[in-house]
């Protein structure tokens, strides 16, 4: 008996100092929505079962290396003949059982909790690609490559890929979803923003090449500052068709493959592309006009230039852009000597 | 040089070759007789798959089957004696402890391999920015690094059952030598086709190969996919025998629940093996066959989904991780009660507990989908059954420390390793339930933090106890003890490099490290931290280097260890010489007289030879 109390107090103790000192080095990133600070809390408790657990087991087998060690003078001393007891077994069955079937049930309101519905919540509809996101607000008609929120307000975000899986995860909100391909499988996620700041929406699911690189800044903002940004896109823009050209690919990703100054991406450079000569993987040389741009966007298996691979640029751009998209875009490319 | 190239592997290789190039050829004919070009992808899985079935035709491994076919009289196995010497150990055998040593080389020629892959990517990660991989590099190292381990693993649980398994059982071989011996040797070419994967473009996919992804992009994935194809096989047959042999094999007197507990877990890890690796096996095949003929079953523009793939995927890889760590536990359970001289408490409970982890792990699949996207309601309840696995586990742990509890414990290396294992597990238990919990989830999935619950999963529930397993056992295959000055170095170095590594995983990724990028953000402060868990992986990797250095050095220069080195009450220490003979038990006949771990209890015996019994009746009359 006097070995088991020592031990109980070793264990609360041990259990306290693992419980301080997990929380005192700062394991999660900020709450910066209402939703993290739910989740925090099933963590809590996490780290509050994982401390005994561990300090429990630890704690046992520690003391009884030290306290039963074995006698210098008798080096062949057997340990006592204790073959087990079925009470003590169905207690560390049942009893962890109840634990377990306890924190399942919390998880369970923990998930409710995350999921609460506002029907006032901001509508984004998101669009993964290899390798960009693009956040369309549709009550506004803006499309835009950085997400916009305006604080404590829920947004609903509608998530879809254009090719493989993706998955949209911001730290500090903590919640994350998968983006999949497939007009059946718009995937939706609630959270609401309670701190402004930047943030960076990061690809969680691996994507193939630049999945690293997927990632996007999330601006939560005050409500005025948000409504500044609706009509600042909306109205002041510069309407000519070089800018609208920039903000079109800027948008639509293509400046996740294509560079505006001379690097070498995962497609070709658009500096100085206008009007360069280039050579096809069919070995034809050819002059970049117009029609070329045109087509290398609406049809980019027609020519593919030497050097970059086939089936990598998304074949539906036509469909995507009206044609006079499509000349703003090439306006905007020409722009770039 | 002749005897050189008639050694079976060589021979294997020749023919695997030989056969990959006439797939390749009967394909590339084929398409041209039908007037179509040159196609690289068809080829190489044919290839692929002729070379495999001309390893196995140049190792011998159909020879007596043929012959059986013929009608021709073969050997049994009990009759033939095979080679002898190292060369055995290179060649067609149908020994379970040749092949149980077979597998063991295999599975740390894999061991360095994976190893070394992971070495490689973890330069580039120390620091941010990309210094000496691109992305496609990257992604590939990932991806085998985890399936090459994989396989590792399941060689190295193979290579445990094999050799000790019949020995602990009584039995003179395993039920189905030929088959036994099959299983091995598939698994060599299935490895060669794995690791060619690098020869064709590598792949971008993780191990976990998702389709869309993995229907596009470098078409090594295939080599890939039919590599872990064919291990698949040598998996479930190796299952199959292994659950034949301790079912029907078992010595007299030695009733299910008088076996040696490590026998309890082999059964319920080939119980899983043999029902579960087929999903693997089949949602790879299935991609296979989206790539190569264009069907659709998992891109959702024609008609697929991509989610189908996961829950097929996972439904055998979820259950996989109990086929990894389910031996190992038993390992410990095996070695713990001999070095704490203390019977091994609740043995039916640790028994039955591993069958329960067994059978709740085919139910718990969806936790690795919280964030995929499946059905709102499947979440729930996944969450319950995943988080019901930690009363099995549970009762494991409570035993093993109740079976410390008062023991007189010794400390020879293997014990060393059964501790590690214990508290490395304890830490991967334990980091678990935050990522079985829906909401938490949500936070972790695909991050860092799960890169280190599983690495302390898979060291704890099978590296160290592999290592503790050789330590151990040692003596028994060579007749020499491995140094134990050397085994306390690798045990000393490898611990603390194990929880640098680990612990760093584990924070980086609450805070918000991506798992399988080839670069982060500086802003996010992770250097530092990437820089130590580098440190400690090639830390890891020295200390197991100086393992190799004392397991083949004490090979000739040993300390010799014929007898019961570790005074276990297990038939092969306290009935067989070391090294075990040929046949172990041929000729000998014991009978069981006690229960398996009865340490502590004056004058009893587990096993006793029936000679023995034998004279003492008759001194007795
Ligand atoms: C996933 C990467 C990727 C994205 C996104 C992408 N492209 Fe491309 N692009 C390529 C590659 C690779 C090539 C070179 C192969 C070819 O000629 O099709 C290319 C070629 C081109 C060319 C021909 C360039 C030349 O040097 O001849 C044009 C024009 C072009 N893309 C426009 C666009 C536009 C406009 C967008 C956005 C709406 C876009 N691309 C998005 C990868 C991409
Ligand atoms: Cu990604
Ligand atoms: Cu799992």
């Amino acid at each position: 008996m006097k070995h088991f109390t020592i031990v109980s107090i070793l264990v609360i103790l041990l259990t306290v100092f693992v419980y301080v000192l997990l929380q005192a080095v700062g394991l999660l990133p900020t709450q910066a929505s209402s939703q993290a600070v739910i989740i925090d809390q099933l963590f809590d408790i996490h780290i509050g079962i994982i401390s005994f657990l561990f300090s429990l087991i630890v704690v046992f087998i520690g003391y009884s290396f030290i306290v039963f060690r074995r006698n210098k003078l008798l080096p062949d001393e057997e340990g006592q003949h204790i073959t087990g007891s079925s009470k003590l077994e169905i207690v560390w069955t049942l009893v962890p059982l109840a634990v377990v079937i306890f924190i399942s049930y919390l998880g369970a309101i923990s998930l409710a909790e995350t999921r609460k519905i506002d029907p006032q919540a901001l509508e984004v509809k998101v669009t993964g690609g290899q390798w960009y996101w693009s956040f369309d607000y549709p009550d506004y008609g803006i499309t835009s490559d950085a997400l916009y929120l305006p604080v404590d307000r829920q947004v609903k975000l509608s998530l879809t890929s254009m090719d493989v899986i993706h998955s949209f995860w911001v730290p500090e909100f903590r919640v994350k979803q998968d983006v999949l391909p497939g007009e059946n499988l718009v995937k939706e996620l609630r959270f609401t923003p309670i701190e402004t700041g930047d943030f960076m929406v990061l690809c969680a699911e691996l994507c193939g090449g630049a999945h690293a690189y997927m990632n996007s800044p999330v601006k939560v903002v005050t409500e005025g500052e948000f409504q500044d940004w609706v009509d600042e896109e909306l109205g002041n823009f510069p309407q000519d068709p070089e800018s609208l050209g920039e903000r079109l690919a800027k948008n639509n990703g293509c400046f996740g493959c294509h560079s505006v100054d001379g690097k070498d991406g995962v497609g070709p450079t658009w500096k100085g592309l206008y009007g360069s000569e280039k050579t096809l993987v069919s070995g034809e040389k050819i002059m970049v006009d117009e029609e070329y741009l045109h087509e290398s966007i609406v049809n980019p298996n027609s020519q593919i230039v030497l050097g970059y691979p086939a089936n990598v640029m998304a074949q539906n751009y036509s469909e995507l852009f009206t044609d006079e998209e499509i000349n703003n875009i090439i306006a905007f490319i020409k722009s770039l000597e | 040089m002749k005897s050189f190239m008639s050694t079976g592997i060589v021979k294997g290789i020749l023919y695997q070759i030989t056969g990959s190039f006439m797939g390749a050829g009967i394909l590339g004919g084929i398409r041209a007789l039908m007037g179509l070009s040159w196609k690289t992808e068809p080829a190489i899985v044919l290839g692929g798959l002729v070379g495999a079935i001309g390893f196995m035709v140049g190792v011998g491994g159909f020879k007596d089957w043929w012959k059986m076919a013929l009608g021709e009289e073969v050997n049994e196995a009990s009759q033939v004696f095979g080679e002898q010497g190292l060369k055995r150990y290179f060649g067609f055998s149908l020994d379970h402890k040749v092949i149980g040593i077979q597998y063991g080389i295999l599975s740390m020629v894999l061991l360095v391999l994976g190893g070394s892959l992971a070495l490689i990517f973890r330069v580039e990660l120390a620091q941010s920015g990309l210094q000496i991989l691109n992305f496609v590099q990257f992604n590939t190292l990932v991806g085998l690094h985890g399936m090459v381990l994989i396989a590792s693993i399941l060689m190295g649980i193979a290579a445990m059952s094999n050799y000790v398994v019949p020995l602990l059982i009584g039995a003179e071989d395993m039920a189905f030598p030929r088959l036994n011996a099959f299983s091995f040797w598939i698994a060599v070419p299935a490895s060669i086709i794995l690791m060619s994967s690098m020869l064709f473009g590598g792949f971008e996919t993780g191990w976990t190969a998702y389709p869309p992804l993995s229907v596009r992009g470098p078409m090594g994935i295939q080599m890939f996919f039919l590599g872990v194809f064919i291990v698949g096989w040598s998996s479930i047959l190796g299952a199959l025998n292994l659950i034949a042999t301790v079912l029907t094999m078992r010595s007299k007197g030695m009733e299910l629940f008088k076996m040696p507990i490590f026998a309890w877990s082999v059964l319920a890890t080939s119980i899983i093996s043999l029902t579960a690796t087929q999903l693997i096996g089949l949602s790879f095949q299935l991609v296979m066959f989206e790539r190569l003929f264009e069907m659709s079953f998992f891109t959702p523009s024609n008609g697929g989904n991509p989610i189908l793939f996961q829950h097929l995927f996972w439904f055998y890889s979820h259950p996989a991780v109990y086929i990894f760590v389910l031996p190992g536990l038993g390992i410990i359970s095996e070695l713990l009660p001999v070095f704490v001289r203390k019977p091994l408490f609740g043995y039916k409970w640790v028994a039955m507990s591993s069958m329960g982890i067994a059978l709740t792990g085919f139910l718990v699949w969806g936790h690795h989908m919280f964030t995929a996207g499946i059905e709102e309601y499947l979440r729930v309840p996944f969450m319950y059954s995943t988080l019901l696995v930690a009363v099995p586990t549970g009762v494991k742990f409570f035993s093993w420390v109740a079976t410390i509890w008062q023991g007189k414990a010794r400390f020879p290396v293997p014990m060393l390793f059964v501790l590690g294992g214990i508290i490395v597990f304890l830490l991967g238990g334990l980091t678990g339930p935050p990522s079985g919990t829906v909401s938490t989830d949500l936070h972790l999935h695909d991050t860092y933090y799960i890169v280190g619950h599983f690495h302390n999963t898979m060291f704890g529930g099978f590296i160290f106890p592999i290592f503790a397993a050789i330590y151990y056992w040692y003596p028994k295959i060579t007749g020499r003890r491995m140094s134990e000055t050397l085994g306390k170095i690798h045990f000393y170095l490898m611990t603390p490099s194990f929880f640098l590594m680990t612990f760093g995983q584990m924070r980086i990724g609450l805070l918000g490290m991506r798992r399988r990028i080839a670069d982060y953000d500086p802003a996010m402060g992770f250097d530092f931290t990437q820089l130590l868990i580098t440190i400690g992986g090639y830390l890891i990797a020295i200390s197991i280097l100086i393992f190799f250095y004392n397991l083949i050095v004490s090979a000739k220069k040993g300390e010799s260890a014929t007898g019961n080195v570790w005074n276990s009450r297990s038939p092969e220490w306290d009935i067989l010489p070391s090294p075990a003979p040929a046949h172990n038990y041929a000729g000998i006949h014991f009978n069981v007289v006690g229960e398996p771990y009865d340490y502590g209890l004056k004058g009893s015996k587990y096993v006793e030879l029936a000679q023995v019994e034998a004279q003492s009746k008759e001194s007795d009359e």
